[in-house]
C-alpha cells in the first residue's frame, strides 16, 4: 500500500489502515451488528405494538400481572421490575467504569470492573428466571370460555382478586388414575389444573361474594366486572380452567400477551446470557493479561458496547411491556 | 486511540472534572428518570391518564419520552457516541431511528384497522 501511494490522504481513499470515521474495525462492526440486533428487537416490539393495538380493549394491563417481589407476600406492582432495570443499568456502569480503567492501563481496575459487570448480568439473568417462573405457575386461575376469553374472579366487598382456590368446591368424582402397568401405549397424564370447570362454578355458585371480571377495559382503564347474573349466564360458556401461563393459553388475558412475554423477554434474557458469558471470556483474558501485552484494552470496550446496548434494549422492553 | 472525552452534558450546563465522574452523574441522572417513572406508573395521575395526545394518553407519552432521554444518555455517554465522529454517530443513529418510525407507523395503522373491522364486523369474536 505505501509503496504505491503517498500522502495519506490517498491513503484514506485508497483503503489503507487509517480510520476516516475515527473508530477501528472491529469497534465499527460491533456497533453496526449492535444497530441490526436494535433493528430486530425493533420488530419485535412493533409487532407487540400491533397486535396490543388490534386487542387495545382487551389488552392485560401489566401492573395486575407483575405485582410480585421475592421473599414477599402481597401486591407490589412494578417495584421488582424497576429493581431489575436498576440492577442492569448498575452493571453497565461499572462496565464503562472498567472501559475508563482499560483506557488508562489500569489493570486491576479492570479486573474487578469486569467482575462487578459479570455479577450484575448474573442478578439480573436470575431475577428474569424468577419472573418466569412466576409468571408461569401464575396466581389466581382462570376459566377460559368458548371463544377463547379468560374470565376471572373478583371478591365483591372488598374488589379484590379471588383465588380460584378460595372458593371452588371439590366434587368427589372416581377418576382412576392412569397407570404404566394398565397400558399398552402409556402417556403421562400430563400437567392437570387443580380445579373442574364443574369445581369452580358449584364454588362461584356456593358463593355470592364471587363476580367475575372480563377481558374488556372500561371507560376509567379498569377491567369490566359482571353483575352476578351476567357472571352466571357468562360461565356457562366456559371451557376449561387455567392456571399459569403457557404459549397456548394464559390466566391474565389475551394469550398474545403471554406469547410476546415470552419472547421479547426471552430473546433478552439470551442476550444478557451471552453478554455475560463474552464478559466472562474478556475478564479471563484481562486477569492473564493479553490486553496488557497488547497494549490496549479495546476488547474490552467492544464488549462493553454489546454490554451497554443490552441495557438500552432493557429500557425499551421495560417501557413497552411494563410502563406503558 | 483517542482519549479525550466530552466532559458535559445537558448541552454544557453541567461539566464535569473527569471521565469517572460523569459516569457516576450520568448513573444518578438515570436513575431519577427511572424513578419517576415508576413513581408515575404507581400512582397514575387523573390528570394525565384522562388527557390524550394524538390518540394517546399523555401518560404513555411521558414514558416513552422518558425512554427516548435514557437511551440518548445511554448511548451518548456509556457508549462513547458523543465522542465519536458525527458523521459515524450520524450513521449509526438515524438509519435505525427512520427505520423505526416508518415500521411503528405502518403496524400501528394496521393493527387499529383491524381493530375496526373486529369491533364493527358483522362477525362476533367473543361467543
Amino acid at each position: 500500500m505505501n509503496s504505491t501511494l503517498t500522502s495519506t490522504k490517498e491513503n484514506t481513499w485508497g483503503g489503507g489502515d487509517s480510520q476516516p470515521l475515527g473508530a477501528s474495525y472491529g469497534k465499527m462492526m460491533m456497533w453496526f451488528f449492535l444497530v441490526s440486533d436494535a433493528l430486530t428487537f425493533s420488530g419485535f416490539l412493533a409487532a407487540y405494538g400491533f397486535s396490543r393495538f388490534k386487542f387495545i380493549e382487551t389488552w392485560p394491563i401489566a401492573d395486575e400481572v407483575f405485582t410480585h417481589v421475592p421473599f414477599t407476600h402481597g401486591s407490589y406492582p412494578m417495584i421488582y421490575v424497576a429493581l431489575m432495570t436498576f440492577i442492569l443499568i448498575m452493571s453497565s456502569v461499572t462496565m464503562v467504569l472498567a472501559v475508563d480503567a482499560g483506557h488508562k492501563m489500569q489493570k486491576n481496575k479492570v479486573i474487578w470492573y469486569m467482575f462487578l459487570t459479570v455479577i450484575g448480568g448474573a442478578i439480573f439473568v436470575g431475577s428474569q428466571a424468577w419472573e418466569w417462573n412466576t409468571f408461569i405457575k401464575g396466581d389466581n386461575g382462570a376459566v377460559e370460555t368458548k371463544g377463547g376469553r379468560i374470565l376471572q374472579f373478583v371478591k365483591a366487598d372488598s374488589g379484590e382478586r379471588a383465588a380460584l382456590r378460595d372458593f371452588a368446591i371439590a366434587i368427589p368424582g372416581d377418576r382412576v388414575a392412569h397407570e404404566n402397568k394398565n397400558g399398552i401405549w402409556f402417556y403421562d397424564e400430563g400437567y392437570r389444573p387443580s380445579f373442574s370447570v364443574n369445581e369452580v362454578v358449584k364454588g362461584f355458585k356456593a358463593n355470592p361474594n364471587i363476580l367475575v371480571r372480563t377481558e374488556t377495559i372500561n371507560e376509567e382503564g379498569h377491567k369490566t366486572i359482571l353483575s352476578r347474573e351476567e357472571s352466571l349466564r357468562k360461565l356457562k360458556s366456559a371451557t376449561q380452567v387455567v392456571e399459569g401461563a403457557n404459549l397456548i393459553h394464559n390466566e391474565y388475558g389475551s394469550r398474545l400477551f403471554g406469547d410476546f412475554f415470552f419472547f421479547i423477554t426471552g430473546f433478552h434474557g439470551f442476550h444478557v446470557l451471552s453478554g455475560v458469558v463474552i464478559n466472562l471470556i474478556i475478564f479471563f483474558n484481562v486477569v492473564i493479561g493479553t490486553y496488557e501485552r497488547r497494549g490496549h484494552y479495546e476488547m474490552v470496550e467492544k464488549v462493553g458496547l454489546y454490554w451497554h446496548f443490552v441495557d438500552l434494549v432493557w429500557v425499551f422492553v421495560f417501557t413497552f411491556f411494563y410502563l406503558v | 486511540m483517542a482519549h479525550e472525552h466530552k466532559l458535559e452534558i445537558f448541552r454544557g450546563l453541567l461539566k464535569f472534572k473527569n471521565n469517572t465522574q460523569k459516569i457516576w452523574g450520568v448513573l444518578i441522572f438515570l436513575s431519577l428518570v427511572t424513578a419517576v417513572e415508576v413513581i408515575l406508573g404507581i400512582i397514575k395521575p387523573e390528570s394525565l391518564t384522562d388527557s390524550y395526545f394524538l390518540g394517546m394518553k399523555l401518560l404513555n407519552w411521558i414514558f416513552i419520552i422518558l425512554t427516548l432521554v435514557k437511551a440518548y444518555y445511554i448511548a451518548w455517554d456509556f457508549m462513547h457516541l458523543r465522542d465519536e465522529k458525527s458523521a459515524f454517530r450520524r450513521s449509526l443513529v438515524w438509519t435505525p431511528i427512520f427505520l423505526v418510525i416508518y415500521l411503528t407507523f405502518i403496524l400501528l395503522t394496521e393493527a387499529d384497522y383491524i381493530y375496526e373491522v373486529y369491533k364493527d364486523g358483522f362477525i362476533t369474536w367473543n361467543f
